[in-house]
């Protein structure tokens, strides 16, 4: 593996996720044409459709947007610290929140043995930070800065937002797909014709359409899961800009992966958020399409990228992931 | 129809002039972040200053035989508020003198365990390690405002504007010569 900076790391995953959400949404172009000239003949009524399904993913997206993180603080046991009760948390939170300029976000803790962290909100003048007692407890001023600076990241780079986006427009590409597989197999084959007087060109759009309804959500959610993974390791490039420490940050997570306690609060739901997976066996499965962070291996070995020290060998990888 | 090359020459002096005023906007508000950046720094500086009495007072007690690092904390602490009102160049000087005194005392307390079990001493010892961190951060996110002016009046096509509008270079934040001296620790009974 060559070495990087920080800097190149950062503008190749930002430039990576910006050109996946960009499929998502010719997706979305595509399955919402496709649809539009199948069931009414006109190319425009694609517009129409997909505009209709933007809108009802994009209702249900308005409520997560504004009170999304009180929800998620609230679901997940977080109670709010201050300078008595935890000092040297927001300490570090607040040397980050410098380093970011960001403004300071509202510091939470989640009473847990399991150590693990996450941040919510959607900008940084409205960010909150909760991390479990666990982790308090386990990682030394060092480590801990860098899961704050990776957690402060996330808010500095709008990461909420920007997955609240594409999860709308995934969610815009499941109904459509959804509508029009049920409008085919229950509503049978009433399509108007259109201008061209339909026929043999409406027929084949039809069926590319329902080929594309089928493949359409599942696509997505891939290419959303692998955005999700883009900006964990965007999260992790961009707190070692803030810190200049990759060490903090790789040792932080090498005890967080040897640590065999199950986080209780998080679940399917939830566990995008956190600082690493919490679902233990998500976590262990991780190399492939299906999880929303990449594995600590790989992590950890990109971080190495950044000092010019070897990556990872085999047997040090299968004990990080659980396989020994 | 014979006005048309005069209509395009017209709409395009008149882009030209909106990219101009887009480029002269990017770059004041890059040097107007250099100056908020700048004074975030002496709020930082500033918080040192108060905290340092707090910290003497509570190791005094217990560091009967070091009063010689006490003593320099002290003075460099007063050399540094007094070189605010000298100019820049004489306080980035003087908060340096002042780092390496609070570097030579953190080392010496290593030494003594029962003030690294003392309560006030470990919160104190806190306060001033993350106020050190946080100049230092204050100073890196400075030099992240420098390098950003910087790149932005070097950058084509900005820089054929950058010189006649008066855009200079500003200069980064260097760390003090002395930061690579390891401090020295004066054990003697003095």
């Amino acid at each position: 593996m060559a070495r990087t900076t920080f800097f190149d790391q950062v503008s190749a995953n930002k430039r990576n996720s910006f050109l996946m959400a960009a499929f998502v949404v010719a997706v979305l172009g595509a399955l919402g044409f496709a649809i539009g000239y199948a069931m009414f003949g006109e190319p425009v009524a694609g517009v129409g459709t997909t505009g209709v399904a933007l809108a009802v993913g994009g209702l249900s997206a308005v409520g997560t947007y504004f009170a999304g993180d009180k929800l998620v603080l609230s679901v997940s046991g977080a109670k709010a610290v201050d300078e008595r009760s935890a000092p040297q948390l927001l300490n570090v939170v607040r040397e980050m929140a410098i380093a970011a300029n960001i403004p300071m976000p509202a510091v939470y803790v989640i009473d847990d043995t399991a150590p693990n962290a996450f941040a919510t909100g959607r900008d940084p003048q409205h960010a909150s930070i909760a991390v479990t007692t666990g982790l308090l407890e386990k990682l030394d001023r060092e480590e801990l800065q860098g899961v704050i600076g990776h957690e402060l990241s996330h808010v500095r780079n709008f990461d909420i937002r920007f997955t609240l986006i594409v999860g709308v427009m995934v969610g815009a590409i499941a109904i459509l797909a959804d509508f029009f597989l049920r409008f085919t197999f229950w509503g049978g084959g009433r399509r108007s014709r259109g201008r061209d007087g339909g026929g043999g060109a409406q027929l084949i759009v039809f069926v590319i359409a329902i080929v594309l309804a089928i493949l359409a959500p599942i696509v997505a959610r891939i290419i959303q899961l692998s955005v999700s993974r883009q900006r964990e390791y965007l999260a992790d490039a961009s707190a070692v800009e803030l810190t200049r420490n990759p060490y903090g940050l790789e040792r932080a997570l090498a005890k967080i992966s040897g640590d065999p306690e199950v986080l209780e609060v998080a679940n399917r739901g939830t566990q995008h958020m956190y600082f690493t997976n919490p679902i233990k066996k998500f976590e262990a499965r991780s190399s492939g399409l299906w999880s929303t962070h990449p594995p600590i291996v790989e992590r950890i070995n990109r971080l190495r990228q950044l000092t010019g020290d070897p990556p990872l060998n085999a047997p040090e990888s299968a004990l990080m992931a659980g396989l020994e | 129809m014979d006005n048309l090359p005069l209509i395009i020459v017209a709409v395009v002096l008149v882009l030209l002039v909106v990219v101009a005023i887009g480029i002269y906007n990017g770059l004041v508000q890059r040097r107007l972040r250099i100056d908020e950046a700048f004074a975030q720094i002496e709020v930082q500086l500033k918080r040192r200053h108060d905290l340092i009495p707090n910290l003497v007072n509570a190791v005094k007690g217990y560091m009967g035989f070091e009063q010689k690092v006490l003593t320099d904390v002290t003075n460099a602490r007063a050399q540094a508020v007094a070189a605010g009102a000298q100019g820049p160049a004489q306080q980035a000087a003087a908060e340096n003198v002042l780092t390496s005194t609070l570097r030579s005392l953190f080392a010496v307390v290593e030494n003594y365990p029962e003030l690294k079990a003392n309560q006030n001493v470990l919160e104190l010892q806190e306060q001033l390690t993350t106020t050190e961190n946080q100049i230092s951060f204050s100073r890196q996110h400075y030099n992240a405002t420098v390098l950003d002016y910087n790149t932005s009046i070097q950058v084509f096509p900005n820089v054929l504007l950058a010189g006649p509008l008066g855009f200079t270079r500003r200069e980064f934040f260097d760390a003090e010569p002395e930061a690579a001296n390891v401090p020295t620790v004066d054990l003697s009974l003095s």
